[in-house]
């Protein structure tokens, strides 16, 4: 597998220009006769459908929803990031830049990040455009606020629900172009495969989950913006469909994995209650703004918070790090919670959890002021729990929540299946082992709206496509084979739903690939894995047909691409024998238990080779190199 | 806690639908009503039949996947939520629950509580958005938009799609659903060079989906769980009025 990033020379600062300049252009009055397959509609997949269209192109975008509007980027609470120094107090592309890479444990690429943060200041002025009511202040102009792990105030929010309206943006550009008739829309259409004709991805084959039918569909290059994988955790805050299919797929047809080891875990969650527990929400990480955590000194202390004195507190992230506190990056929040409810300073029924206190917030500022802020995140959380947080502190633990590792793409988003593109989450391109808050949505409305448009451009500008590859063998061999898995599902015939079997993997996958790995447990996961993968072609029972909607029948081949990823997940994890990031080995940790990085043998990208099924995966090796930000040991005391 | 529940079952939009008697058993308080309709379909899987099916995904109240009726009452006897917030601890043992999917006539019912409500989609083509192309504008802060303004247009862009108010309506109308649409974008100045032309085209596309008419009853607001006010139609019918002539 040959792995070219592909990164135009020069100075960082003009790497984008400059490759902006390089590439092939199409002309205007050409762009309608090439057409292009978007996978997904969330931020990334519907910027990039809509963004397209609007330069001419002919798309065809689905999406395994009723609407577009579903997708999970919807659900994204507390705001995006974008270095305009409307505050003023010492943002600039280049300190986004070097918060990005550094809060990634040095290990994504610094050109990939230079960009994103260039393009950042354009995301707010169109998102503004488009009618984004993002929170203001009384002279009108738009108001920020600090954003978990970041010192200074560069994060546009639009109340808690600033992935709703960002993503209704984009929702609404493509809207439009529905409309014009410039992108069609297959709603209620799932991407089971991908066809590659001659070496390059040319199509896909999808689903009609309501009529069951299976069919191919073409075009001169295809698109993914399918979102992360978080759920073969089982419990993650990750909506209920959101699964790996549509890039394992493309895994499993050439397309390079990145980093698959490289999750992240939320701080903020509600604990789970228990068995029946569906998924896990989030309080959007904002609440560490004026919340403070903390649990009890004593472990097995099981008084109720108001009967637990000041001095009998441990407000541990401001113990462990002073100058950051309770805005510490995610993967060291969630570490020190882990530790403390290991420790036994748990709290709630099930302790399982640690304090968010908004007592000193109340009082400095008034319960007003902590409505208006955080008003609809506390009605959520009373409505959970049944417990009032402007009178008792939120319980909160960490969940998974985001995935940095993904399919792997070179500078202009593309995958080693050349015309494959991977766009927001689906790729692993810009977070490296750990995202900053805020910047999953700049991420995404990045590669949609102002890197892919002109990237896919000059991949077609460049390889001109054999129009008849709807007629292409390829196309009737890969719906051959989805039609044979879908029967080969429902002909399984045991007793056991594809939930509750995914449940088992969860568990799992948890225990020894979630906060914290070591390589006896990533071993023995690996056997586990394989060993549940075998019961779930055993005992899985699919009840209905094919032939129509049977939502028995998607699950469950969601579910059987996870066990494959899981495997692999745990490979990664286990070859990768250094702390990095959310990667959290615990053989490998500094004197004060943060993760040791080990830059000499691990100061690259892992992207792991289909060899296929039951083979192990060949491993190949993009070196990482740093020019502008010298990797250190990030200290956040 | 044990229920009984009265489930719409319905296999294709052509089939006849029924009623069938389930027992929902040992469901903890804690659990959301939606997590309760999962035990309940594991056990109908390891039985052999087929689950009830029914949508959500977000489980968070936010992407409006789900929507469900709750004994006559859309997204069920709770304020100010959808489906997937609902918790058990609202019903008591013993409690016997109808659950019906939306019914109106542009939604028709594709399976058991699962519709097809692709005509919202069809009514933001028509002219909810502004028509800006991905490039260049001016930088953001150039657009100065009073804060109280700002707050109101968010209250409108604070729907999620859900239907609710079309399932609520007697007259099955999607007035708030496009009201909350056009005012959220006829409110700013963004949306204004485009105000009329989009209040027109959208309440338009309402009309040949064939929702009904708004006669002010109000139950729209009463079920929406994002408590979008019905002023939003006062003013959809004044940007409408003024459209008009």
């Amino acid at each position: 597998m040959e792995l070219d990033a592909r990164i135009p020379d020069g100075p960082i600062q003009e790497k984008w220009d400059r490759h902006r300049f390089d590439m092939k252009l199409i002309n205007p009055a050409n762009k309608r006769r090439h057409k292009v397959i978007v996978v997904g509609t969330g931020l990334a997949g519907g910027a990039g459908a809509a963004s397209l269209a609007e330069l001419g192109y002919e798309v065809l975008c689905f999406s395994y929803h009723d609407s577009p509007r579903r997708a999970h980027s919807i659900a994204a609470q507390g705001g995006i990031n974008a270095a305009k120094n409307y505050q003023n107090d010492g943002d600039s592309i280049y300190r986004l830049f070097y918060d990005t890479v550094k809060g990634g444990d040095f290990r994504a690429r610094e050109a990939n990040v230079y960009r994103l943060a260039q393009v950042s200041v354009n995301i707010i002025d169109q998102c503004v455009a488009q009618g984004v009511p993002f929170a203001r202040e009384y002279g009108g102009l738009l108001a920020n606020r600090s954003f978990g792990g970041a010192q200074v105030s560069r994060t546009f929010y639009a109340r808690g629900q600033t992935g709703q309206q960002l993503l209704l943006g984009a929702y609404q550009a493509l809207s439009r172009q529905i409309a014009t008739g410039k992108v069609t829309m297959f709603n209620r259409h799932e991407m089971l495969d991908l066809i590659v004709i001659d070496g390059h991805a040319r199509g896909i084959v999808t689903r009609d989950l309501v009529s069951g039918k299976i069919e191919s569909h073409v075009a001169d290059a295809v698109v993914l913006g399918t979102g992360g994988y978080s759920n073969v955790f089982y419990l993650s805050t990750n909506a209920k469909y959101c699964n790996t299919t549509a890039i394992w797929r493309a895994y499993r047809r050439g397309a390079g994995f990145a980093n698959p080891c490289f999750t992240q875990i939320h701080p903020t969650c509600i604990p789970s209650s228990g068995d029946y527990q569906s998924k896990l929400t989030l309080m959007s990480e904002s609440l560490r703004n004026d919340g403070r955590i903390w649990v009890p000194a004593k472990a097995g202390d099981r008084r109720a918070p108001g009967q637990i004195a000041e001095a009998e507190r441990d407000y541990y992230l401001e113990r462990f790090y002073p100058s950051f506190g309770n805005l510490s990056p995610r993967d060291i929040s969630s570490r020190r919670a882990k530790q403390m409810v290991d420790e036994g300073h748990g709290v709630g029924p099930q302790t399982n959890g640690v304090y968010l206190d908004f007592a000193d917030a109340i009082q400095r500022l008034g319960q007003p002021v902590i409505k208006e802020r955080y008003g609809n995140l506390f009605d959520m959380y009373e409505r959970i729990t049944g417990e009032n947080p402007y009178e008792v502190p939120m319980r909160i633990y960490p969940a998974p929540h985001y995935t940095m590792g993904g399919l792997w793409v070179d500078y202009n988003l593309m995958s080693t299946i050349p015309g494959l593109f991977v766009i927001g989450e689906a790729n692993f391109s810009d977070h490296g082992a750990n995202r900053l808050g805020a910047s999953a949505l700049m991420q995404g409305l990045a590669d949609g709206y102002f890197v892919l448009p002109y990237t896919i451009g000059d991949y077609i500008a460049r390889h001109p496509v054999d129009k008849a590859a709807a007629e292409h063998p390829a196309c009737a061999e890969v719906e051959r084979e989805v039609s044979e898995r879908t029967e080969r599902l429902l002909a399984v015939g045991g007793t056991r739903s594809a939930d509750s079997l995914q449940r088992e993997l969860g568990r799992v996958v948890w225990e020894a690939c979630g906060m914290s790995r070591n390589a006896a447990g990533l071993q023995k996961a690996i056997g586990q894995i394989a060993e549940l993968r075998e019961k779930f072609w055993r005992e899985l029972r699919v009840p209905g047909s094919a032939a129509d909607l049977n939502q028995s029948l998607e699950l469950a081949g969601r579910v059987a691409d996870f066990y494959e990823l899981a495997e692999l997940m745990c490979r990664d994890a286990l070859e990768r024998d250094e702390s990095c990031g959310a990667h959290f080995r615990e053989e490998h940790t500094t004197d004060e238990g943060e993760a040791q990085r080990d830059d000499e043998r691990f100061s690259h990208n892992s992207v792991w080779e289909f060899t296929g099924v039951d083979q192990p995966p060949r491993l190949n090796i993009e070196p990482l190199t740093f020019e502008y930000v010298m990797p250190t040991q990030r200290s956040y005391k | 806690m044990n229920l009984t529940l009265h489930v719409w079952r319905q296999a294709s939009p052509d089939a006849k639908g029924r009623f069938v008697k389930y027992e929902a058993k040992e469901i903890s308080e804690h659990a959301s009503f939606l997590e309760m309709l999962d035990v309940v379909n594991e056990q109908l899987t390891v039985d052999g039949e087929e689950p009830i099916a029914f949508e959500s995904d977000c489980r968070e109240g936010i992407c409006g996947t789900c929507g469900i009726m709750i004994s006559g009452v859309p997204h069920g006897p709770d304020e100010g939520i959808a489906t997937c917030q609902l918790h058990m601890r609202l019903f008591k043992d013993g409690d016997e629950i109808w659950v019906e999917p939306w019914r109106a006539t542009p939604f028709p019912v594709l399976k058991d509580l699962i519709v097809d409500r692709s005509p919202l989609d069809r009514i933001v083509q028509a002219g909810g958005f502004i028509s800006v192309n991905t490039g260049s504008p001016q930088d953001a802060n150039e657009i100065p938009i009073p804060k109280d303004l700002a707050e109101l247009s968010m209250d409108a862009a604070a729907c999620i799609g859900c239907g609710a108010c079309v399932a609520a309506c007697p007259n099955a109308s999607a007035m708030l659903f496009t009201s909350a649409k056009v005012e959220h974008l006829n409110l700013l100045p963004q949306g204004d060079p485009e105000k009329y032309r989009r209040v027109m085209q959208m309440v338009e596309q309402m009309d040949r989906e064939g929702f009904g008419n708004c006669t002010n009853h109000g139950a729209c607001q009463t079920a929406c769980p994002k408590e979008i006010s019905i002023d939003f139609i006062a003013r959809l019918n004044r940007d409408l009025l003024k459209a008009s002539f």
